[in-house]
């Protein structure tokens, strides 16, 4: 009886249901204190590409005093009634560039709220074995990067997942977006050990981890690109400011 | 209170619940018969993290909690389970218990669960897992086969707590993330982390002086 196929089909299909019900109703109790962590982790991310966090900082704190938020499209037109929180960039990035939309984070000073210190865009794009992301922030003349946070899904350890580490992204501070008007971007070299600190649009590559670097360089310059006309017009702004 | 009113009214089951063999079953891998010093089963996930003290101990508790109570389910099963199939309801059930310990994890401890990332899934194909289950859970009672899986699971969790401690102490100076070594740490011990211990091929030689130590202490020898 035991060893007939009627028994081991009913036995394998009771053993999938059990199984199956067990582990919805763990993943549907548990979803909102997910989510919870991963709405964290996003504001933690957005703040530690432009200051240093201590394990004791209170995020929500942080954020809520220091960041301010809001949704533009590609044309740079502030879309209202949008939280950038509640755009998923990951789904943004399957549309063609020019209907996403773009969370825009502005970090302002601590004492004046009204003062912006740095620009945060979110960045997406796929590097070695999959999805890559992350956030670039801009000092206030949007053109200089004060930090780059970056994450991935399943780089290699070791080669392309130590994009997610600070000895690499700490190779982008002070690199600049613009040459003369337009955007080129900051692009990682093939190779390492090499020293690009007087190029201002170069950055050294990672051993043994180049086609992630061409998703790095490739996701930076698409983002920087779907951001372009925003942040040329408050370029614009800015400099008829000054004068 | 009433907690020591509870504990002194307890009465001792008729038949032992740790008796001698059944502490066997518990003391045994966690030396003589280590699942990895000895049976060299689960090194992949040994070398991978232990890096830090902390995910160390994240991954021997998710380990020991899924080998402990996969091995109850399927001795539960044992004699339900048809012969034919019984390696993919094994793997059924093990998959399971991961899943959800992997859900815990992302709901509570996050950064874990992220330093952790692949791992946890991986405790599916942890060799010491499905070995007990086949060594030991389908052949005996449901209370023998839950000892032998948290048994198991600690022997695994201690070799991988010394192996981090080492590494996260010579490699980054630190032990549970609190600096011991370096400028500004609690002794002031000038320190520069060795990069070696930080690599898995660090884990690969403490886990082979740890073997050696302790086959020395146990006079093994080879069977030829």
């Amino acid at each position: 009886m035991q060893q007939s196929n009627f028994y081991i089909i009913t036995y394998t299909a009771a053993l999938t249901v059990i199984c199956g019900l067990l582990l919805s109703v763990t993943a549907t109790g548990l979803k909102s204190k997910q989510q919870e962590n991963i709405a964290l982790e996003q504001k933690k991310n957005i703040l530690a590409s432009v200051m240093k966090l201590r394990n004791t900082d209170d995020v929500r704190a942080i954020y809520e005093k220091r960041v301010k938020s809001y949704v533009i499209d590609f044309e740079g037109e502030v879309k209202q009634g949008m939280k950038a929180e509640e755009v998923s960039v990951a789904n943004e990035y399957k549309k063609p560039k020019v209907e996403r939309l773009y969370p825009v984070y502005e970090i302002v000073a601590e004492n004046n709220p009204n003062k912006t210190e740095y620009y945060v865009f979110p960045v997406y794009g796929f590097g070695l074995w999959d999805n890559i992301w992350g956030f670039v922030a801009l000092e206030n003349d949007l053109n200089t990067i004060k930090g780059v946070k970056f994450d991935h899904k399943g780089e290699t350890p070791g080669l392309g997942a130590r994009i997610a580490t600070e000895e690499i992204q700490a190779r982008y501070v002070g690199k600049k977006i613009f040459e003369g008007d337009s955007i080129v971007s900051v692009v990682m070299q093939k190779g390492e050990g090499q020293d690009y600190s007087n190029n201002p649009h170069q950055v050294d590559g990672m051993s043994g981890a180049t086609i992630t670097g061409k998703g790095l360089n490739a996701m930076l310059a698409e983002y920087l690109s779907g951001y372009q006309n925003f942040i040329k017009s408050k370029r614009g702004n800015k400099m008829s400011f000054n004068q | 209170m009433s907690a020591q009113t509870e504990t002194a009214v307890k009465v001792q089951p008729a038949e032992p619940l740790f008796s001698k063999k059944n502490r066997k079953l518990l003391v045994d891998p966690l030396d003589s018969n280590n699942p990895i010093t000895v049976q060299v089963l689960g090194i992949c996930s040994a070398l991978a993290v232990t890096v830090q003290m902390k995910p160390a101990l994240v991954m021997a508790l998710g380990v020991t909690f899924v080998a402990s109570f996969s091995s109850l389910f399927i001795s539960l099963l044992r004699n339900t389970i048809p012969v034919r199939v019984r390696i993919i309801v094994q793997l059924a059930v093990v998959a399971s218990w991961v899943v959800i310990v992997d859900q815990f994890l992302k709901a509570y401890v996050y950064d874990v669960s992220k330093q952790l990332s692949v791992f946890v899934g991986l405790i599916i194909t942890n060799c010491i897992i499905m070995g007990r289950l086949e060594a030991f859970a389908l052949g005996n009672k449901p209370w023998p086969s839950f000892l032998d899986g948290v048994g198991n699971g600690l022997g695994y969790g201690l070799i991988l707590i010394l192996v981090s401690f080492f590494r996260e102490l010579l490699g980054s100076g630190s032990v549970f993330g609190i600096k011991i070594l370096g400028t500004d740490s609690l002794t002031g011990l000038p320190y520069q982390g060795n990069g070696l211990m930080m690599l898995p091929a660090g884990a690969c030689i403490v886990i082979g002086l740890l073997i050696w130590a302790q086959r020395a202490r146990n006079g093994y020898y080879e069977d030829h």
